[in-house]
């Protein structure tokens, strides 16, 4: 076990995590207004396949990641208006989201790509790896914290400043009074349908760059249904988080861990079902405990 | 004069919620808009809030014409609303609830700390005491509405509308609240006051707007008039005076022993304890209590529809207890039920249905419902109970609160059953609808039926109960006979207050000189 346990697990825990925690953000601000945002997981594969499309296109990297963040943000906006604007069932939407990212992205990857399965450029430039100076000569730990894609940092960085907003700023205390009480809200004045597209809007975002780093950051390919649950996992950080960025990342971490370990296990000549499982029947086991949280009775009440 | 409604009318179609309504608030005083259920009072409030706009007519405040297109715009002009159902966020703090919407801050920041002085400069400023930092959860419900009543304050009005502002309190809180009323009317703040409650219109108000099918019937000033008069102009003709003869009990119908219901997982108090209390054949035994504190279980557990985790139930002599409400139906059982959507009618349903509902037994050949004879019956109960409705086939969910109680009522009471559980009978209906069911269920008393009268008005438990219980945190506090039951005894127990803490709270009430200025100002 000393094995496998080792710097270079820790290291890519962190890059696993990434995604999984920038969706998870969006997740939590979704959840603070009282929308259950079930479309996470189309959201980021929107995201990962126009990041790679963007590379493709424009050659550049960060405008790739740009082109990511505004095609799953433009997705994002129709969630936001079928359940804000016509007051559909918010988990139906979700889940047809789900299925549009799903076969859109197949249906482009064949149609730009002329390949089906999967996309990869040898020639085609990955996000760039950051080795922080002072960070990277640290003994031990040096190693795990550094060398990582921006991207993996700008999600750690992004949990604190949404734990800031939500708790310390004007406008995120009201986003928080929205999707306490709607009613409550409305009654003072509060726009909350304007606060509901936005969180919305701001998921499809965190989700637009939780794609790229999917694609760009971690293998420089495009793989249809890439995102293989991530967005759903998300979900379960949010609820086992409890809604709070901080939380929401200490369970992120928990999942990314698994998700590492899984990989690693792969070369101790264990079933690679076994060990793809991992991730999953741990998150089945966090619902297990809990279940008494209602995290549904909480979210899932727009009006 | 402060503010002038004039000739407001709001249609929605053809019907007329207002009809050319004129009421005016001069500053200073509590006026108070009292009426039926649907003679449109919260629609004229709604309209000076800005949450409606009228079909016709102005409001002037200080002489000024004002046009009110949002509740932000009431707001800005300084009126102020405190729903009946609070608007309050119960995971935040009281001072963060007093300060939404115009929150102290420095840059971006929520200047948390300075909205814990305002509260408390608020709450200091006006008499309410309350604790900036609490939860609004952990608060009880009289705190909560202080609350609601700061952050009208602290938005700056100086006219508050309070809709049906004691539906929830018990009365010690009640008066608590009409002193408070009171107490700003003298610092110049204007007060209109939607209840039905007359007693509390006569106590704290200076004058009486009385509507009625959305109109103004009568504006009276409160010294010149009584509660019998006023009664009289909501409802349009005298009232009968409630005929009650002493009770004669005969043998135990219902004989509740030990009956327990614990709460759910992770709660440690149960929701009833150890309950026990018989009913006997011809007499009324009313539960007081504030809602909340085990009344819906004990219907529930009663009537079947709730798991039993102690004790026993007779009904009739034979023990029912974990029996099916279907099979306690068969033994003797109707039930008004407190919630008449989720258990006493199918909205969506037409009233024919919802009447047939419990009687196709008795309306059935070989299998058939005979139809004839149901609507006969709902046509009895319709002209009988004076319900409103176009006919037998309307939807059940478009007649009017009190309609449709009169109509399960009705329902309950023609089974000519043993015992009648009466859940909250005349919750949220008018004074017309609310004398028919009283009458109706005295009736059934007198026929020698045992009813269990369950409410969270007073009055009601007062008016009807021949003995009377006061459920406080699942537990029976106290039992009275009707005779020796007073308003003052039963709210005590109703608030908690055991012989043991009695002290403590005689010494609360010398601490509110308000509540004996009010007393005196008004003698």
């Amino acid at each position: 076990m000393e094995l496998l346990l080792d710097v270079s697990l820790y290291g890519s825990t962190l890059r696993m995590i990434a995604p999984i925690l920038l969706a998870a953000l969006g997740g939590v601000i979704c959840a603070r207004v009282g929308i259950f945002n079930v479309g996470l997981e189309g959201l980021m594969l929107t995201g990962a396949f126009a990041a790679i499309t963007g590379n493709h296109l424009f050659g550049d990297v960060w405008l790739a990641v740009l082109f990511a963040v505004i095609c799953s943000g433009l997705m994002s906006l129709i969630l936001a208006w079928l359940t804000i604007g016509l007051n559909a069932n918010m988990i139906v939407v979700g889940v047809a989201l789900n299925f549009l990212a799903s076969g859109l992205t197949t249906y482009c990857l064949s149609a730009i790509f002329h390949v089906k399965g999967s996309y990869y450029d040898p020639g085609m430039a990955g996000l760039p790896k950051w080795d922080i100076p002072l960070v990277g000569d640290i003994p031990g730990v040096g190693g795990i914290l550094s060398g990582h894609s921006p991207l993996v940092y700008v999600a750690f960085v992004l949990a604190f400043v949404l734990q800031f907003f939500l708790f310390k700023t004007v406008k995120g205390f009201r986003l928080l009074a929205a999707g306490e009480h709607p009613e409550g809200a409305r009654s003072l004045g509060i726009r909350i349908d304007r606060i509901r597209y936005w969180a919305v809007l701001a998921s499809g975002v965190l989700c637009g760059l939780a794609g790229a780093q999917l694609s760009l950051g971690q293998v420089t390919q495009f793989t249809e249904g890439m995102t293989a649950g991530r967005g759903f996992i998300a979900l379960v950080a949010v609820m086992l988080g409890q809604n709070h960025p901080l939380g929401v990342m200490l369970a992120s971490l928990l999942f990314g861990f698994m998700d590492a370990l899984s990989i690693r296990l792969q070369g101790y000549a264990l079933p690679t079902q076994f060990t793809m499982a991992l991730p999953y029947v741990m998150t089945l086991a966090a619902m297990f405990l809990f279940k008494d949280r209602a995290y549904l009775r909480q979210t899932g009440r727009i009006d | 004069m402060l503010l002038q409604m004039e000739k407001i009318t709001k249609l929605y179609g053809d019907v007329a919620a207002n009809a050319g309504v004129d009421f005016t608030l001069e500053e200073g005083e509590v006026h108070a808009l009292v009426g039926e259920n649907g003679a449109g009072k919260t629609t004229l409030m709604r309209i000076l809030y800005g949450e409606e706009t009228p079909t016709s007519g102005t409001i002037r405040l200080r002489g000024k014409e004002l046009v009110l297109r949002s509740p932000e715009d009431a707001i800005r002009a300084g009126i102020g609303m405190v729903h009946q159902h609070f608007m309050l966020f119960p995971s935040f703090t009281v001072a963060e609830n007093i300060v939404i919407g115009r929150e102290p801050r420095s840059g971006i920041l929520f200047d948390r700390k300075k909205a814990a002085e305002e509260a408390a400069r608020l709450s200091a400023e006006y008499g309410m005491p309350v604790d900036p930092h609490r939860r609004i959860a952990d608060c009880p419900v009289g705190i909560q509405q202080r609350v609601e009543i700061l952050k009208v304050l602290y938005q700056g009005a100086d006219i508050i509308i309070l809709d049906e502002p004691s539906a929830v309190l018990t009365p010690p809180e009640v008066k608590e609240l009409l002193a408070a009323i009171r107490g700003l009317a003298r610092r110049g703040k204007s007060f209109i006051l939607i209840t039905h409650k007359l007693q509390e219109v006569m106590d704290v108000s200076d004058r009486i707007t009385v509507l009625r099918d959305g109109r103004v019937v009568a504006t009276v000033r409160a010294a010149d008039t009584n509660v019998d008069e006023l009664s009289r102009l909501m409802v349009g003709r005298e009232l009968v005076p409630l005929e009650k003869r002493p009770a004669r009990p005969g043998d135990p119908v219902l004989e509740v022993e030990g009956l327990t219901v614990r709460g759910g997982r992770g709660k440690a108090k149960p929701l009833l304890d150890g309950v026990t209390f018989t009913v006997r054949a011809g007499e009324i035994v009313g539960v007081a209590g504030v809602s909340g504190n085990g009344q819906t279980e004990l219907v529930e557990a009663i009537a079947g529809l709730r798991r039993i985790d102690a004790g026993r139930i007779r009904l009739c002599g034979r023990d029912v207890t974990g029996a099916d409400a279907r099979d306690l139906r068969r033994h003797g059982l109707a039930h008004i039920p407190e919630d008449r959507y989720r258990w006493g009618s199918a909205k969506e349903e037409s009233v024919a249905d919802n009447a047939a509902m419990g009687h196709t037994d008795s309306a059935k050949r070989s299998g058939f419902l005979l139809r004839g004879r149901l609507r006969r019956m709902a046509e009895a109960w319709i002209a009988g109970f004076k319900i409103k409705a176009e006919s037998p086939a309307v939807k059940a969910g478009s007649l009017s609160g009190g309609n449709l109680q009169k109509l399960i009522a009705a329902r309950e009471l023609a089974h000519g059953s043993p015992l009648v559980i009466a859940a909250e009978p005349t919750r949220g209906v008018d004074i017309g609808a609310m004398e028919i069911i009283h009458a109706g269920l005295l009736k059934r008393r007198d026929e020698g039926g045992a009813i269990l009268l369950v409410s969270s008005e007073l009055t009601e438990i007062l008016k009807l109960s021949d003995r009377i219980l006061v459920l406080y945190e699942g537990r029976i506090a106290g039992e009275f006979r009707a005779d020796e039951a007073t308003e003052e005894a039963i709210g005590r127990l109703m608030a908690g207050v055991t012989d043991h803490a009695e002290h403590a709270v005689s010494a609360g009430r010398a601490g509110r000189s308000d509540g004996a200025d009010l007393a005196a100002s008004r003698g």
